[in-house]
């Protein structure tokens, strides 16, 4: 019995341990300024928990077959433990632990504890049962008023906003059902949302953050790769939660400027 | 029932009268509804929450099948249930997460076993309150049946998922069973509150103060130590579970906002106003981080006694055990946030939360260290219930290596509501936690019933499940890493997850054929119980003191006399004792070390 | 080296016999560790149910460490205005009523007249084990009805909030008027369910007093119950200072 539960422990390790080398299944390529830090720190850790994981089991397997009941002729060591051994490994560990999440530290505080830049395009995202809406300030550079009470998601776009027409500053506002980006640009993101919690997740981005109701939450991202990219809603938000994506396209800036001058002339 | 049946020779005969007067002092009440209905006696009430959360697994278990089946096949027509909405699938979702954590989860491995065992093992002839055990059981009970309501009522059971995120969950109109049916949810959640709560009150006052001379708490054995942390755990934290349910009552029917801020739903205004939705995940999270430490500190208590004697040496590091659990216990408590980094929540507290949890992983892994240590070195015996103990070793270290990629906000960004999270928490909390219930029924079997469970079906049920569960959970990680997002009800609309969905289908293969696997368990405890083989009082000579008892043991466990401890609960290979173990109740050994 | 003495029970592995290898008598132990023949004496069992008391505040007290921190974080939340994206804060300090502070002067008089009762029943129960005489022995001592007097308070202070709360409605806080009105409700109303147990638990040692039940178990109902009501008392002067002073 001790050595079919080492076959099938080291075989389940080695299994598991080969698919994620190979990345059968891996984290999409990254697209964003944040992906190769974000990828880099991903691969520490998966090394170093990986040698940890295969080391482990392949302890367990090797020592459930090797220390299997022979007999009485073979007695059981009688000790309670070893008090340096216990000290060893607790130190050991403690500054793997600690260590592998101070070193990250740098690239949360890098996304997170940094506003966007002054000269950042600035996106608001909102976040409704079940769909996403965009919205540009406009060549005023505001973003204009918005009333729960004008909403009205059938009519889409603005009417789903709610945006309050009467607000000077909503008249050149864009409203797009399509998040438009130009890429090598740091992207302010400012998210909303009219219901329930909802999550703004675009994995080649590395990207992810809920939109809360009651809450305005500013976040920022720089893509820079163009192309078309999934938007997942990844936070349950209804029955509607697997169906709520959208798609961000990251255009070069000439690109960009002519779209949005072209919606922008649409509002005029 | 006679105190001492297995005793009898080396009782004198002066004093087997006395005996035998001491066992009708101590007999049990007598009368059905008083022996098994609302019975005092925590042996029964111990076997009223096993077979309360051994219905409860099973019906979590055909949950996630439907959920699997929907998964893969969400066109599919199923016989009886007809097609599965994805609303339904979202009512699946919840209602399995909830009923696994709270009435499986929170109720075997504390309410059956600690109940069962936790007084023999301290040497104690009951719990400190034995009409408030009684009551804490027909409460939890009265909650899962106020649960399984929910599926019942007008809209069905609520679709906001075992954590019942505000405002989803805090306003009647986002969804279809959030409704009734949420009312009844969070009711349902209130009682078992209360009821753990009860629960918790005896553990703690047994455990400090009717512990038998000699039983020194750090004589105590890791199990009782496991119970006891458990039940200071459910005693700090539902109290704030409990606080949190009321709020969202309030919200719910009463027209507050503590959860809801100004919100539309389909267009309409609520009425509500500055509330905060964090609030609830704070309060939420502030009870169910807790609760993953209560879900498996019992199994953790198990495996460190079964592994000790099973292979016939002292478990490695006793003391160093007792802290692991202490600290375990303590640093819970402050590592909520980690469920919260994508929350909305201050980058900065994010930092604190997510060292604090990295901190958390050092007990866990002295822990894990020291099992391997005790196996080390051992004269290994493969009974089931060790089977279970070194199965439950390997889940934990899998699931425990994934979470130092979620503690770590930045990675977390990415993962985070993927599927590696259920992959994660499903093999640190779920599995290994039923691998302790399993593990705990093939070792306690005998003691309880008498009969011997049969060892061919065991092992089978062993393969199965441990293959299987891998089978299950593992692919969850892969599938998270490319961005499969959690709750969703199927696969269709996002291009890329059309290429995940073989991975998927394996998964729902491998449900289908670990759950068969389960039947082997439910025909092996039936039948055990009328026809196992005949089991002698200490099959597998251990040294704790349950195994001292007749079996099973009279009402009052020890038949009218008191154990004294003289020493710990691991001795075994003790070098120049005559046989390779020494009872907690033996004469004093002096410890070689 | 381990060293053993050749017992019977080392032969007998399945069953132990304790100390000595001999069954004690029956008529034994029952000491300060548990019934093993009969049940624990009364220092025993007081101190035990008094554990069990202090273990079954802490829940109590964790749900309105809750309320607290939801209390204190929801004054000082801003709440995003939709119409501005602006947030703003709306918190809007409800006027007490002044019958709060006569309530909280009932509910601290009932704690002294719990207290006093409480030692009361504990120097019955003690004079009644001294002169071997189990039950009540109704005549002489201080004969004053403490207890009465508190439950009797007690229902006052309860119909007193009660009234406090028609004043508040009267002024126009319901319990979902404003954000502090939801918490001036909440927080009243759950230690008022509470202070409703330990009524209940008053009642039960009232009416086991004429079921004449055994003057020890009530002793220890009314122990723990004074201890329960102190409780409650300090915790509605907390509750009131919060409501009060934390604004």
């Amino acid at each position: 019995m001790g050595l079919v539960l080492l076959v099938v422990i080291w075989l389940i390790t080695f299994i598991s341990t080969y698919f994620f080398i190979a990345k059968t299944w891996w984290l999409p390529v990254g697209a964003s300024a944040a992906a190769a830090g974000i990828d880099h720190h991903f691969t520490t850790t998966f090394i170093l928990m990986g040698i940890v994981f295969v080391a482990a089991q392949v302890a367990l397997g090797y020592l459930v077959w090797s220390y299997r009941d022979r007999g009485s002729a073979f007695k059981a060591s009688y000790s309670h433990g070893n008090t340096t051994l216990e000290i060893v490994w607790t130190v050991l560990t403690t500054i793997l632990f600690v260590g592998l999440n101070l070193t990250s530290s740098s690239i949360w505080a890098s996304e997170r504890f940094r506003a966007a830049a002054s000269d950042s395009v600035q996106v608001e995202v909102t976040g409704m049962q079940f769909a996403w809406y965009f919205r540009y300030p406009g060549p005023d550079g505001k973003f204009g008023a918005t009333n729960p009470e004008l909403e009205d998601a059938s009519a889409g776009g603005e009417a789903a906003l709610g945006l309050d027409t009467k607000d000077p500053a909503s008249k050149d506002d864009v409203v797009s059902g399509v998040m438009v980006v130009p890429v090598n640009r740091e992207i302010e993101v400012i998210l909303r949302a009219h219901d329930v919690i909802h999550s703004f997740f675009i994995p080649q981005m590395r990207f992810k953050q809920d939109a809360v109701p009651g809450l305005a939450i500013h976040m920022h991202f720089t893509p820079t790769q163009t192309g078309d990219y999934e938007i997942l809603c990844a936070e349950l938000c209804g029955l509607g939660h697997y169906k709520m994506h959208g798609i961000v396209k990251v255009v070069t800036p000439e690109e960009f400027d002519k779209w949005l001058a072209a919606r922008e002339a649409e509002k005029l | 029932m006679a105190g001492g049946t297995g005793g009898g020779e080396t009782i004198t005969m002066s004093t087997h009268e006395s005996a035998v007067q001491a066992a009708h002092a101590h007999a049990g009440p007598q009368g059905f509804i008083r022996k098994w209905v609302f019975s005092l006696d925590h042996k029964v009430i111990g076997l009223q929450y096993y077979f309360l959360a051994l219905v409860a697994v099973f019906v979590g278990m055909f949950l996630s099948l439907l959920m699997r089946i929907h998964l893969v096949w969400p066109t599919a027509t199923l016989p009886l249930l007809g097609d599965i909405k994805p609303e339904t699938y979202l009512t699946l979702v919840t209602m399995h997460g909830t009923i696994m954590v709270f009435f499986v989860l929170t109720t075997a491995p504390q309410g059956g076993f600690g109940n069962y065992f936790l007084p023999i093992q301290i040497g104690a002839p009951d719990m400190a309150f034995p009409v408030l055990n009684m009551l804490s059981f027909w409460t939890t009970f009265v909650g899962f049946v106020v649960m399984i309501a929910a599926f019942f009522v007008a809209g069905g059971a609520p679709l906001h998922g075992w954590t019942g995120y505000a405002p989803l969950s805090a306003v009647q109109s986002t969804g279809p069973g959030e409704g009734l049916g949420a009312d009844l949810w969070i009711i349902s959640i209130a009682i078992f509150c209360i009821g753990a709560l009860m629960g918790a009150l005896n553990f703690i006052t047994t455990t400090l103060d009717m512990r038998a001379k000699g039983m020194t708490m750090m004589r105590m054995p890791l199990t009782v130590w496991a119970w006891f942390v458990t039940a200071i755990l459910g005693l700090l934290a539902f109290g704030v579970l409990l606080s949190a349910g009321i709020l969202l009552l309030m919200d719910r029917n009463l027209g507050t906002s503590f959860y809801v801020p100004l919100i539309t739903v389909n267009g309409q205004l609520t009425g509500h106003k500055g509330g905060s939705p964090l609030l609830w995940q704070h309060l939420f999270w502030f009870f169910g981080h807790p609760e993953v430490y209560i879900a498996i500190l019992p199994a953790m208590g198990l495996a460190s006694q079964l592994l000790s004697v099973f292979s016939r040496k002292p478990i490695f590091g006793y003391k160093a055990m007792v802290y692991a659990i202490l600290g375990i216990g303590f640093l819970g408590f402050m590592v909520w946030g980690h469920h919260m980094f994508m929350s909305g929540m201050s980058p900065y507290t994010a930092f604190a939360f997510s060292i604090m949890t990295m901190g958390i992983g050092v007990p866990s892994a002295i822990k894990t260290f020291n099992w391997l240590g005790t196996i080390w070195g051992g004269r290994i015996r493969f009974d089931s219930p060790m089977l279970f103990a070194i199965g439950f070793v390997s889940l934990f270290v899998s699931g425990g290596i994934s979470g130092p990629f979620l503690a770590q906000p930045v990675l977390d960004i990415q993962l985070h509501d993927t599927y590696f999270v259920p992959g994660h928490f499903h093999l640190i909390m779920g599995v290994a936690s039923i691998f302790g219930i399993f593990a705990a029924t093939y070792y306690w079997f005998p003691k309880m019933f008498g009969r011997m469970m049969n060892e061919s079906m065991a092992r089978w049920h062993f393969w199965f499940s441990f293959i299987g569960t891998y089978a299950i959970f593992m692919p969850m990680h892969y599938l998270g890493m490319a961005g499969m997002p959690r709750r969703y009800s199927q696969m269709t609309e996002v291009a890329y997850l059309h290429d995940l969905i073989p991975l998927q289908k394996f998964i729902t293969y491998a449900a289908f054929i670990t759950i068969a696997g389960q039947l082997i368990f439910l025909v092996n405890l039936f039948w055990s119980m009328f026809n196992g083989k005949k089991a002698v009082d200490n099959p597998w000579e251990a040294t704790t003191l349950e195994w001292t008892t007749a079996t099973p043991p009279p009402h009052d466990n020890f038949g009218g006399h008191t154990p004294v401890v003289h020493n710990g609960p691991y001795e075994y290979g003790v070098p120049g004792a005559p046989r390779d173990y020494v009872m907690q109740s033996d004469p004093e050994i002096e410890p070689a070390h | 080296m381990a060293s053993f003495s050749t017992t019977a029970t080392v032969t007998d592995p399945r069953v132990s016999l304790g100390d000595d290898g001999i069954v004690p008598p029956v008529l034994a132990g029952g000491g300060d560790d548990g019934p093993s023949s009969g049940s624990p004496d009364y220092a025993t069992r007081l101190r035990r149910a008094r554990l069990g008391l202090l273990v079954a505040l802490t829940p109590v007290l964790m749900l309105f460490v809750s309320f607290t921190s939801a209390y204190v974080v929801r004054q000082g939340l801003p709440t995003l205005d939709p119409r501005t994206a602006t947030l703003v804060r709306d918190w809007i300090p409800v006027t007490l009523p002044k019958l709060l502070l006569i309530n909280t002067g009932v509910l601290v008089l009932s704690s002294v007249f719990m207290e006093l009762a409480r030692r009361q029943i504990r120097n019955e129960a003690a004079l009644a084990s001294a002169d071997s005489i189990a039950g009540d022995s109704l005549d002489g001592e201080s004969k004053i009805p403490w207890l009465p007097m508190t439950l009797a308070l007690g229902i006052i202070f309860l119909f007193g909030q009660w009234m406090a709360w028609r004043q508040l409605a009267a002024s126009g806080f319901y319990v979902a008027t404003t954000p502090s009105s939801s918490f001036v409700y909440l927080l009243t109303g759950t230690h008022a369910v509470h202070l409703l147990g330990g009524v209940l638990a008053l009642c039960g040692a009232g009416v086991a007093s004429l079921l004449g039940l055994s003057l020890t178990r009530r002793s220890i109902v009314v122990d723990v119950t004074a201890w329960y009501w102190h409780f409650m008392a300090g915790l509605w002067v907390y509750i009131l200072c919060l409501l009060e002073f934390a604004s």
